[in-house]
């Protein structure tokens, strides 16, 4: 297999021979475990256990929320203690919540639920335990790991990195060496999710011994265990692909774009542990290392331990130490406070010496523009131009100049002969890029709400004008024949009004109809309470008359907003089917500029990992946009068109009558039985989604990855609806 | 910003050390001039490296920057030790000073000092000095052993007083002065190349080119070897620039005829070629940034020098290329964007993105 090279690069010293001298080791299960809610990308997880609550090792207590996310589970038995604030382990420094265990040192643990035949369970069910088990990427970025074995793409290669290019972090070597199988069966399980791409292993050459062992666990099933010069950042995703195929992912893609995915292979271990064993990821191996300890080696930590007694352990000595980093040394960040715990992604902890780092940086001398930088840089950028535009501020030379390409891998600021912060400066103008981005967005929007703002007086003014006009027409109508009643004026004001703003209509409406709805509660409260208390005939025939006039104000108020969203309804169906072609465009055009606002505003807001599958998504809605436009303006005069023919017309009349049925069926109901009549309708959609998927599918249509994607918001969408139904059937139950 | 920024490593090679080994590499060269020209080189360096310091210190001192921290990175030992080499032999201090004034304290910290000045600081003094002082800065030595009988080189004390003493300054009257191989080259017209070879000592005993020179050049070639073996810079700019001047050569050799420019090898190991190539057009700071743009700098050094040489009317001619391409770097920058991973094609400096 040809080795592709990586342009760039760095050799640091490598220091890992340092903590590879014993075993894979564990430590004493400490008092307490703090347990941070959001350990990956995306949103953070919700507690699922209530404070004093006592939980088994393997237990969930929070859960994923959100389309990414991860669950969360206890690394051993213990009681709920709450749900603190506390510092975590991230470059801010600002502390998030944390579930905080009490351990009870008796590391009882509920039972395990592996999959009964691995080998013969279909990708779904792969993919729900992995899920399940809350796994991350553990090589760094910590995304969650089923979301990454669900892409929208077909796969055809898998590429498990094993490469850990840092200096001094062994933890990736150590598990090859020892548990290879695993890793391998965890690989070979991941394919299957994937649906069977081959599988490709990279190995830096300086891990003579994980390679030997790998090569051989992979040998019987065909893997390819490709080992390659060592070379910092060669483990970094993009890189390793380019090393293994020569193929370069897409700036602001994904490798899935390639049809590419690389997993770590802890990761893969991990999977392995969840499917086969049953146990959801609650310990990583973490190499703890640096000159400050005088005991360098791996350990399988539980997540949520304090760096401080992880060091405690290794003859840590806190004065010889001159930064304390989580992570290798060239992209680990420095740890403000050592009570932060160790956490999913925490691949090393990293006590530097004087010898090894200095506590201050040194004072930067002025760029020598010897271009070091340049060729250290592996993904081809011009570092040291990046970094005056960043001290210029000019953000459009550093978008030309491609920062958003930077990895952030530190090789230029590693060769840096005047030690010129370059990464932090990066770092910094990508911040400001996000946030001005984000204001932009922000500034958008609210012009668009001006508009409309000033778009709804000037129909309002049009409405006045129109009664005004009205009124002076039953004037001069007065003179000669009957005059309209002053009530029947007041009507069609009313309704000429509500023409006008359908939104607040229906708002006043639902209004009324909340408002009655507690009128009538209060009315039963009432009369429940003057039962108790036995009150006389007279007075509770009172109540009993003033619940039933509250019952029937309800059914009123029910009512109306039934017959305006009927209306409504009705209005919609009839623009989609009696609309002319140039208005439908126009209305998906509309909608489609909506989602793109929306989505910009998402990706302004978004980490940098989550960017490039948002930013694949905005291409796609762009082209769709374009696609609109270019028919919109190809549409000649029968553009205007409305259909015409009775046929469509009549079908179109019966539309709507079926829309305003159901709309005015659906707004009588209870909210309880609009509740189950939502979720019933979600699960036949969701089940003619899953068919239709399905023959897509079967048929290699391409349309399966954006019905795999309409499945799953319906799924979402599903779930909210039956959690809502459940919230309002506790309520009811309750006395 | 966090002062503790990642990466929290950091290699052996900073900007101070990076200067020193540009000085030490130029010991083969120097070596090389003081075996054929006597005390005089070393007499210049030493004395533009002094003067180079001590006008830095005092535009420090008066830009009221870090004096020492910023003396310590060496660049203006650089800067004075390249003039130093690039000065013919014992020149007198005044000369040295005038030099080393224009070169550091105009050419470098009037632009801002390490890292702005736009035009190499050795090459600027080295061409104001030899517009004002064209005498002087022509007047170079025979190589020792093609003295004539009779007549030596300087001795260190004579070497002294010449640079030093008012009135005993070298002059083109001294014996021990002589024509270099460009100037002789260059002012035999009308002769085959071969002729010329034949008709004088200095290209007769000579194996590359001009006797002496060639093995200040081979010295000067060796340190930049070292130079790329610490990668202190890469091969593109020394490599551009030696291709600069050796391709028009062979292209203009015309067989060694009576016009011929002179063959690549007389070129590549005369007058000042590898000094310039390992030394000059490798000052990052006034080169282009990347690397395809450093080789195309190189390039168009090597073929001005080339052309200023041939039809030119100064016999040496590196000075003046390197700061002709100084002017095009930012020029070059702009059109020699390298292609970033994951993009199709390269993008030029100027493009703005979204308006
Ligand atoms: S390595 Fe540092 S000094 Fe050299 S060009 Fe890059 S930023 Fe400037
Ligand atoms: S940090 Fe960015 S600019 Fe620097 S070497 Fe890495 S990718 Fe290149």
């Amino acid at each position: 297999m040809k080795i592709h090279e990586l342009p760039g690069g760095v050799h640091p010293p490598e220091e890992k021979a340092r903590s590879l001298g014993d075993p894979i080791g564990r430590l004493p299960l400490p008092e307490r475990l703090v347990l941070p809610l959001a350990q990956h990308l995306g949103a953070p997880a919700r507690p699922t256990v209530a404070k004093g609550e006592r939980v088994l090792g393997g237990q969930r207590i929070a859960e994923a929320q959100g389309a990414i996310s991860a669950h969360l589970h206890a690394p051993t038995s213990g009681r709920v203690v709450g749900v603190e604030e506390r510092p975590i382990p991230h470059p801010s420094g600002l502390p998030a919540p944390c579930l905080v265990l009490e351990v009870d040192g008796r590391d009882e643990w509920r039972d395990p639920e592996p999959l009964a035949d691995p080998w013969g369970a279909s990708p779904e069910r792969l993919l729900s335990q992995v899920r399940a088990a809350g796994i991350v990427g553990l090589g760094g970025a910590g995304f969650p790991t089923a979301v990454k074995l669900a892409p929208r793409r077909p796969i055809h290669t898998l590429i498990l990195n094993g490469t850990e290019c840092e200096p001094y972090i062994t933890c990736d070597d150590a598990l090859m060496r020892e548990r290879a199988a695993q890793v391998i069966a965890g690989g070979r399980l991941m394919a299957r999710i994937l649906g069977g791409p081959k599988i490709l292993v990279g190995i830096e050459d300086n891990k003579p011994a994980a390679f030997e062992a790998m090569a051989q666990a992979a040998a019987p099933y065909g893997i390819e265990v490709v080992e390659f010069p060592t070379k910092y950042p060669s483990g970094g995703e993009r890189q390793l692909i380019q090393i293994l195929t020569g193929l370069e992912v897409p700036s602001g893609g994904l490798p899935a774009d390639l049809g590419i995915v690389v997993q770590n292979v802890g990761t893969a271990h991990a999977v392995y542990r969840a499917v086969v064993e049953g146990l959801p990821l609650t310990h990583r191996i973490v190499t703890v290392t640096g000159g400050a300890c005088r005991i360098n080696r791996n350990y399988e930590l539980p997540v949520g331990m304090a760096v401080a007694e992880v060091l405690a352990h290794n003859q840590f000595a806190p004065e010889a130490c001159t930064r304390l980093v989580m992570g290798g040394p060239m992209m680990g960040f420095a740890l403000p406070d050592p009570t932060v715990p160790v956490v999913k992604t925490t691949n090393c902890l990293l006590a530097l010496s004087a010898a090894e780092a200095p506590a201050q940086p040194p004072p930067e001398r002025p760029c020598i523009r010897c271009g070091l930088c340049a060729e250290a840089c592996p993904a081809s950028l011009l570092p040291q131009q990046l970094f005056w535009y960043g001290l210029a501020k000019d953000w459009d030379r550093l978008r030309a100049h491609n920062l958003f390409d930077c990895i952030e891998c530190g090789a230029c600021a590693y060769v840096c002969p005047s030690q010129l912060p370059l990464v932090q400066v990066y770092r910094a103008a990508k911040g400001e890029i996000r946030e001005l981005e984000r204001e932009r967005r922000k500034a958008e929007r609210a012009r668009r709400r001006f508009e409309a703002h000033k778009a709804r007086l000037a129909r309002e003014e049009a409405a006045r004008a129109a009664r005004r006009a009205t009124r002076r027409q039953a004037a001069d109508a007065g003179e000669g024949g009957d005059a309209p009643s002053v009530a029947q004026l007041i009507a069609a004001a009313r309704s000429e009004a509500r023409g006008a703003d359908p939104a607040a209509e229906r708002a006043r409406r639902q209004r009324a109809v909340a408002a009655a709805e507690e009128r009538l509660r209060l009315a039963a409260e009432r009369l429940a309470a003057a039962e108790r208390e036995g009150l006389g005939d007279s007075q509770r025939a009172a109540l009993e008359a003033r619940r039933a006039e509250a019952e029937a104000k309800l059914a009123a108020a029910r009512r109306a907003l039934a017959e305006l969203e009927a209306e409504a309804a009705g209005a919609r169906a009839m623009d989609k089917i009696a609309a002319s072609p140039r208005e439908r465009l126009q209305g998906a055009l509309r909608r489609l500029e909506d989602k793109l606002a929306a989505l910009e505003g998402r990706i302004a807001a978004a980490a940098p990992e989550e960017r490039p599958e948002l930013e694949s998504a905005r291409t796609k809605l762009r082209e769709k946009i374009a696609e609109v436009r270019s028919e919109l303006a190809g549409l000649g005069p029968e553009g205007d068109r409305r259909p015409e023919d009775p046929a469509a017309l009549d079908a179109a009349a019966r539309a709507i009558a079926r829309a305003r049925e159901r709309a005015a069926a659906r707004a009588a109901l209870s909210p309880v039985e609009r509740a189950r009549a939502d979720v019933a309708s979600l699960a036949e959609r969701v089940e003619r989604a899953r068919q239709k998927l399905e023959r897509a599918r079967a048929e290699g249509a391409e349309q399966a990855a954006a019905l795999t994607e309409a499945l799953e918001r319906l799924e979402e969408k599903l779930a909210r609806a039956r959690a809502e139904l459940a919230a309002l059937e506790g309520d009811e139950t309750r006395p | 910003m966090s002062p503790l920024s990642s990466p929290h490593l950091h290699a052996p090679l900073d900007t101070p050390r990076l200067m020193r080994l540009v000085v030490a590499a130029t010991l083969p060269g120097l070596v090389g001039l003081l075996w054929n020209f006597g005390w005089g080189p070393l007499i210049n360096v030493l004395l533009a490296s002094v003067f180079a310091l001590g006008w830095e210190a005092t535009a420090l001192w008066i830009r009221r920057r870090p004096v020492s921290f910023t003396l310590a990175d060496s660049s203006a030992l650089v800067t004075g030790v390249l003039l130093g080499l690039a000065l013919p032999p014992l020149a007198p201090w005044w000369l040295v000073a005038v030099g080393t004034f224009f070169a550091i304290v105009v050419a470098k910290q009037l632009y801002g000092g390490l890292g702005y000045n736009p035009f190499n600081p050795a090459m600027v003094g080295y061409v104001v000095l030899l517009i004002s002082f064209p005498v002087e800065m022509t007047t170079w030595f025979t190589p020792r052993e093609l003295l004539p009988e009779g007549v030596a080189l300087p001795g260190l004390g004579e070497s002294l007083s010449r640079v030093f003493l008012p009135g005993a300054q070298v002059s083109p009257a001294d014996a021990f002065t002589g024509a270099t191989p460009l100037d002789l080259f260059k002012h035999q017209t009308g002769l085959l190349v071969e002729q010329i070879y034949a008709a004088y000592p200095l290209f007769a005993r000579a194996e590359l080119a001009g006797y002496g020179w060639e093995w200040v050049n081979l010295g000067f070639l060796i340190g930049g070897a070292f130079l790329l073996a610490q990668r202190v810079y890469t091969w593109h700019a020394p490599v551009g620039m030696l291709l600069g001047i050796a391709l028009p050569a062979a292209l203009f050799y015309d067989g060694g005829s009576s016009e011929s420019g002179g063959s690549p090898l007389f070129h590549l190991f005369s007058g000042a070629t590898m000094l310039g190539a390992f030394f000059i057009v490798t000052d990052p700071v006034t080169a282009a940034a990347s690397r395809r743009g450093r080789l195309f700098q190189g390039l168009l050094a090597g073929v001005l020098v080339y052309l200023i040489r041939t039809f030119g009317n100064y016999p040496d001619a590196v000075a003046f290329a390197v700061l002709l391409t100084n002017f095009a770097a930012p020029l070059l920058d702009h059109y020699t964007l390298p292609r970033t991973y994951g993009h199709r094609r390269a993008r030029r400096g100027t493009e703005k993105i979204d308006g």
